[in-house]
C-alpha cells in the first residue's frame, strides 16, 4: 500500500507541475436559452454532481484524501473528469462554490427512483441498452479499450486481435470490457470477470490472468504503479464503427441534459476537452491492435 | 452447480472425520481432539468470503511453486473448509445423541470402537442430522455465488453481466427464482427421506 501511496504522490505532483505549466483556459462564451436560473436543477443555484467514492487517477487527482473522499476529493478540479465537470459548471454561470459532490457507487447511479444528483460522471459508457434507464449526455471522452499483460508473459508480445484469443483475459464486472472480450475478442478459455478493477489488477499480479482489459486512460496508472513488471500490450480497435464514449448520467428525461450537452459541445469546438485530455490523460500511445 | 457437487462430496467426508476426531475418547486422543476443536473454531469464525479472498488471491500471491494458482480450485478449497466445520459440529451433535448405552453395549459383545462408531453409533447419528445437514447444503449451494469473485463466473455473476449491459434488475429475479427452483426439490426430498424413516422406525417397533 505504502508503494501505491508514494507513486500516487509522485503521480500527483508530475500531474499538478503539467498543471501550472498550461494555464488557464480562456473566458468562456455564455450559452443562449441556458440562464442558470432556468436550468432544472435538484438544488436551485446549486450543482449536484455526483462520482464513485474512491474516485481514481487519471480521471480525478490532487490526491486530496478527505474524510468523504477516500483517494481524491472531486472538488479540487484536478484530474479529467473533475476538470471537464467545472468546465461545464464555468460555462452555465456556475462559481466552484456552487458545485457540490455526493459519493455514489455506480451500481446506484443507475438503479430506479429519483436520483440524489444532477449528473453523476464516473466513467459510464454510454450504451443504447443503458438509455432505457438513464439519460445520458453527448461524449466528453471518446475511449478505447486496451489490454495490459506481464512483459514475462508471451501475450506482451501480441500484436493483433486474434493473437489475444488463446490467452486467459479478465475484466470488471459490468464493463464494457468484458462485453468486448466476448463479443469481439471470442478468446477460448471463458474470460475472467471481478467485482472490481482492483480485484483484476491483483488476478493480473497472482498470474491468474495473462491480460487484463479496461479503459487505456487507466492503463497508465496499472503498468507503471500497480502491477511491477507489466506493460500496455495495445490498445483494442473499437468495433461496428461505433465509438464508445463516456457520458454523464442523468435522471431519465431530465431536460438539464440539453444545456449540458451545448456547453460539452462548445468545450469539444474550442479544444478545451482536447487540452484536458493531454493534461490528464496525456499518455504515450500504444499500437492499436489489428 | 459442479463447484456445489464437487465440494458436498468433500465436505460430507471432511466434516465426518473431523466429528469423529472431536469423540475420540481417553486423554492419548486429546491432541487429535484440540484439533478438531481449533479447526472448527477458526472456520466458523472466519466469514467464508475473507477465507476465498485469503486463498483465492492470497495464496496464488505468494507465488509458491508447485502451488496451484487456478480460482475454481482454491474456491472449492475455501468452500469445502469453511462448510466442513459447521457440516463437523452437525455430525458430532448426531453422534452425541446417540444414547451412550448403546455404545457400552456395542463394546460388551466385544467390538472395537472404531466397529462402534461404524456399525452402531454413526449409521443412527448420520439419520438424525440429515435436516440440519440438508439446511447447510442449501447454505453452500447459495454461498457458491461467493466464488464468483474469483473471477468465475457462475449464475450470479452472470446475471450481474446482464444487469449492468442494460441496467435492467430482471436477470437478478431470474437469478433468484434458479435457485430456489433448485432448492426446494432439495427440501422435498428430505422430507421424504425423513418421513421413510419414521416408518420404519415405527414398523420396527411393531414387530
Amino acid at each position: 500500500m505504502r508503494t501505491v501511496l508514494f507513486g500516487l504522490t509522485l503521480t500527483t505532483l508530475a500531474l499538478a507541475l503539467v498543471a501550472t505549466a498550461t494555464g488557464n483556459p480562456a473566458a468562456p462564451a455564455a450559452i443562449p436559452g441556458c440562464a442558470k436560473g432556468s436550468l432544472n436543477l435538484l438544488n436551485e443555484g446549486q450543482l449536484t454532481l455526483a462520482t464513485d467514492n474512491p474516485a481514481f487517477n487519471p480521471w480525478w487527482a490532487g490526491g486530496s484524501k478527505t474524510k468523504d473522499w477516500e483517494l481524491n476529493d472531486p472538488s479540487t478540479g484536478q484530474g479529467y473528469e473533475s476538470a471537464v465537470a467545472y468546465g461545464i459548471a464555468k460555462r452555465l454561470g456556475f462559481t466552484k462554490a456552487q458545485v457540490t459532490w455526493k459519493a455514489v457507487p455506480f451500481t446506484r447511479s443507475f438503479a430506479p427512483g429519483k436520483k440524489p444528483f444532477d449528473w453523476y460522471m464516473a466513467q459510464v459508457s454510454a450504451y443504447p441498452e443503458r438509455r432505457k434507464a438513464v439519460t445520458f449526455s453527448t461524449s466528453y471522452y471518446n475511449v478505447n479499450q486496451a489490454v495490459a499483460g506481464l512483459k514475462s508473459n508471451p501475450i506482451s508480445k501480441v500484436r493483433s486481435l486474434a493473437g489475444l484469443k488463446k490467452y486467459r483475459l479478465g475484466a470488471s464486472v459490468g464493463t464494457t470490457s468484458y462485453n468486448y472480450i466476448v463479443k469481439y475478442i471470442k478468446p477460448d478459455q471463458a474470460p475472467r470477470v471481478y467485482d472490481s478493477v482492483a480485484d483484476v489488477v491483483t488476478a493480473l499480479k497472482n498470474k491468474q490472468i495473462d491480460g487484463l482489459v479496461t479503459d487505456f486512460p487507466s492503463m497508465g496508472y496499472i503498468t507503471n504503479v500497480q502491477v511491477p513488471g507489466s506493460t500496455v500490450v495495445g490498445r483494442l480497435p473499437n468495433q461496428g464503427g461505433v465509438q464508445e464514449y463516456f457520458g454523464l448520467v442523468f435522471q431519465k428525461g431530465n431536460p438539464l441534459v440539453r444545456c449540458i450537452n451545448k456547453a460539452i459541445t462548445q468545450m469539444r469546438n474550442d479544444g478545451t476537452l482536447k487540452r484536458l485530455e493531454v493534461r490528464w490523460l496525456g499518455q504515450k500511445g500504444a499500437p492499436i491492435l489489428k | 452447480m459442479k463447484i456445489f457437487l464437487v465440494s458436498e462430496v468433500f465436505i460430507l467426508v471432511f466434516a465426518l472425520a473431523i466429528a469423529v476426531l472431536r469423540s475420540l475418547p481417553g486423554p492419548v486422543f486429546f491432541p487429535l481432539r484440540a484439533l478438531a476443536v481449533v479447526y472448527v473454531d477458526l472456520f466458523r469464525g472466519v466469514p467464508t468470503i475473507l477465507v476465498i479472498y485469503i486463498l483465492g488471491f492470497g495464496v496464488p500471491a505468494l507465488q509458491l511453486p508447485g502451488v496451484p494458482i487456478d480460482p475454481l480450485f482454491w474456491g472449492v478449497v475455501s468452500l469445502v473448509l469453511v462448510y466442513s466445520a459447521y457440516v463437523a459440529e452437525v455430525y458430532r451433535a448426531g453422534i452425541e445423541s446417540v444414547h451412550p448405552s448403546q455404545s457400552a453395549a456395542a463394546r460388551s459383545l466385544g467390538l472395537t470402537h472404531g466397529q462402534t462408531l461404524r456399525f452402531v453409533v454413526i449409521p443412527q447419528a448420520v439419520r438424525r442430522v440429515i435436516p440440519p445437514l440438508l439446511n447447510d447444503f442449501i447454505g453452500l449451494q447459495k454461498d457458491t455465488a461467493l466464488v464468483g469473485l474469483l473471477g468465475v463466473v457462475e449464475a450470479f455473476r452472470q446475471s450481474q453481466i446482464e444487469v449492468a449491459a442494460s441496467f435492467n434488475y430482471t436477470p437478478y429475479i431470474a437469478t433468484a427464482i434458479l435457485f430456489i427452483a433448485l432448492t426446494i426439490p432439495l427440501a422435498r426430498f428430505t422430507d421424504w427421506l425423513i418421513a421413510r424413516d419414521k416408518r420404519r422406525l415405527q414398523a420396527g417397533r411393531l414387530a
